[in-house]
């Protein structure tokens, strides 16, 4: 299974450091990550396998937001679904 | 692979243009509840509600969190209580709706569906009785919504229930006219009620449905908008095709968030409902997109066209997204719960009249629209027959919602609350049609009806 972590917001040390650390301690293996900023502003995507997590998905989707909070971006963790059944027949 | 442009489109629609699932709908059918003794019968559905939409609400919420899309209401529709409870001895469904009230508050939904009567050709007594109880269960509930269905294609139009329905809107103005007549925010009157619609106030859980099943309503005015902000200009082909791409996006959102519903609760997948629900939020507005469109205001000239326009494509671009359409598929054009509606019909670009000939081609009929207080109850039953009769003569669905502000006039305003939104109450014509009304008796099923 796999879901969509997005983070945006204003650049800093220590973004993409705090979300990796997160997921390794929830056994969430990272399959694609990319990243870009424009005008400062910080844009990521990461793409990642949630087969074998130590949390429930509602848990790391709230605790991503809570970092997220402490970082001052927005972080928001998405079932891949909800972009496949939009954007692939 | 997901595209970041893709990842980026689908979050813009939730974050920026509303994007939403407007209700998931429980549908639960009350007829294995059915006993004489009416204490009973309301111990047995309020444990059959309870127990079948325990999960309802947690579920929804789940779903949120997963896809990170909004699923605004959790609502549940049961069968018809005229139907229902037509065993019951008893000559009133008041207790029906308060165990209806309180089912739905354990289960925290918000709105439950079903207070309701078919009487398209003729009354049984257990409809006489469920139309009569109307203006007390909307008066002491909060969270029930009733609906009268009074006319089909097939049968014509009961005009004793008409005339009568009438004056229960009347009562029922009167009953709550220290809450902003909100009882008449909840009750609706239809000719070709569909049996699976999931939208209130007029749900209900049809007798030919399964004994319980999830039904769908999406949404996304904003998204549709946005969509056409994007190709002013541009000829009719291409506005087409922008609604028609958007519909099916929206839709699949509805249709991902439908099958996961289905499989967590275990109940089977009804129907997805292709509707443009607007809500009093800003850029989330049917008038709005008129605007995109190229009408100054909602009510000019090329409205109706433009309706047309934006409810054929919302249906062909969101049949193939789903297994399953039904409902009431389409536009919506209630007047208090778009606040660009509401402006038009403040300055007076949007009249009564040109809702009706909106409602040849919209989804449903004249919604939550906000009347004088003294409007007599055969204006009111005139109204009804006008949109019924549109109904009935153009094999779709019509609807009355109106609601008579006692007390109140035009150039005054009435304020509902929450997605029910905010009204100016608008002018209705003054000329008497009570003769009319008075004849009684049914209107004849028209001649295209007869298909075998």
């Amino acid at each position: 299974m796999k879901s969509i972590i997005t983070v945006l917001g204003t650049d800093k040390v220590g973004i993409i450091a705090k979300v990796c650390n997160y997921l390794a301690e929830t056994n969430v293996n990272i399959l694609d990550i990319s990243q870009t900023i424009v005008s400062g502003y910080f844009n990521m995507m990461m793409i990642v396998d949630i087969s074998n997590p130590t949390k429930a998905f509602e848990v790391m989707s709230a605790d991503l937001e809570a970092i997220g909070n402490d970082l001052g971006v927005i972080i928001k963790m998405q079932h891949e679904d909800i972009f496949n059944c939009m954007h692939r027949i | 692979m997901l595209s970041r442009m893709e990842i980026q489109e689908t979050n813009r629609m939730i974050a920026e243009s509303n994007l939403d699932v407007r209700t998931i709908t429980m549908g639960i059918s009350l007829m294995d509840c059915a006993d004489s003794d009416i204490d009973k019968f309301n111990e047995k559905i309020y444990k059959k509600i309870t127990t079948y939409a325990k999960d309802l609400v947690k579920v929804g919420e789940e779903l949120e969190k997963q896809f990170g899309v909004p699923i605004v209401n959790k609502r549940i529709s049961v069968t018809p209580i005229a139907i229902a409870a037509a065993g019951c001895n008893t000559d009133s469904y008041v207790s029906v709706a308060k165990t209806l009230d309180r089912a739905a508050k354990e289960v925290g939904v918000n709105f439950i569906g079903g207070f309701s009567a078919l009487v398209h050709k003729g009354f049984t007594k257990a409809d006489k009785i469920l139309i009569e109880s109307i203006p007390e269960a909307l008066d002491v509930t909060e969270r029930v919504c009733s609906s009268v269905n009074i006319g089909t294609s097939r049968n014509g139009l009961n005009m004793d229930a008409v005339k009568r329905l009438g004056e229960i809107i009347v009562e029922t103005a009167e009953r709550t006219k220290d809450r902003d007549c909100i009882g008449c925010a909840k009750f609706v009157v239809f000719c070709n009620a569909v049996e699976d619609n999931p939208f209130m106030a007029g749900a209900f859980h049809g007798v030919g449905e399964a004994d319980c099943v999830i039904n769908v309503g999406v949404s996304g005015p904003g998204v549709v908008k946005k969509a056409l902000e994007e190709v002013k200009n541009t000829d009719f082909e291409t506005l087409c095709e922008t609604v028609k791409k958007t519909a099916f996006k929206i839709t699949r959102v509805g249709q991902i968030v439908a099958q996961e519903a289905s499989k967590r609760l275990n109940v089977p997948f009804g129907i997805i409902d292709l509707s443009l629900a607007p809500t009093p939020a800003i850029g989330d507005s049917i008038a709005e997109i008129f605007q995109v469109m190229g009408l100054e205001q909602a009510g000019a000239p090329g409205t109706t066209a433009a309706l047309a326009i934006l409810n054929d494509n919302v249906k062909k671009g969101g049949v193939m997204a789903s297994s399953y359409v039904g409902g009431l598929s389409g536009a919506f054009i209630p007047v208090s719960e778009d606040h660009g509606m509401i402006e038009a019909a403040e300055m007076g670009a949007l009249t009564l009249e040109k809702l009706e000939a909106m409602t040849c081609v919209c989804s449903v009929g004249l919604d939550m629209i906000a009347i004088p207080g003294d409007t007599s109850a055969s204006t009111i039953s005139g109204i009804i027959a006008d949109e019924a009769a549109i109904g009935m003569v153009n094999n779709k669905t019509t609807a009355v919602r109106l609601i008579p502000v006692i007390g109140k006039g035009v150039g005054e305003s009435v304020t509902f609350g929450g997605l029910l939104g905010y009204a100016p109450i608008m002018p209705v014509n003054k000329y008497s049609c009570e003769a009319f009304i008075n004849r009684g008796g049914r209107i004849p099923a028209p001649i295209h009806s007869f298909k075998n």
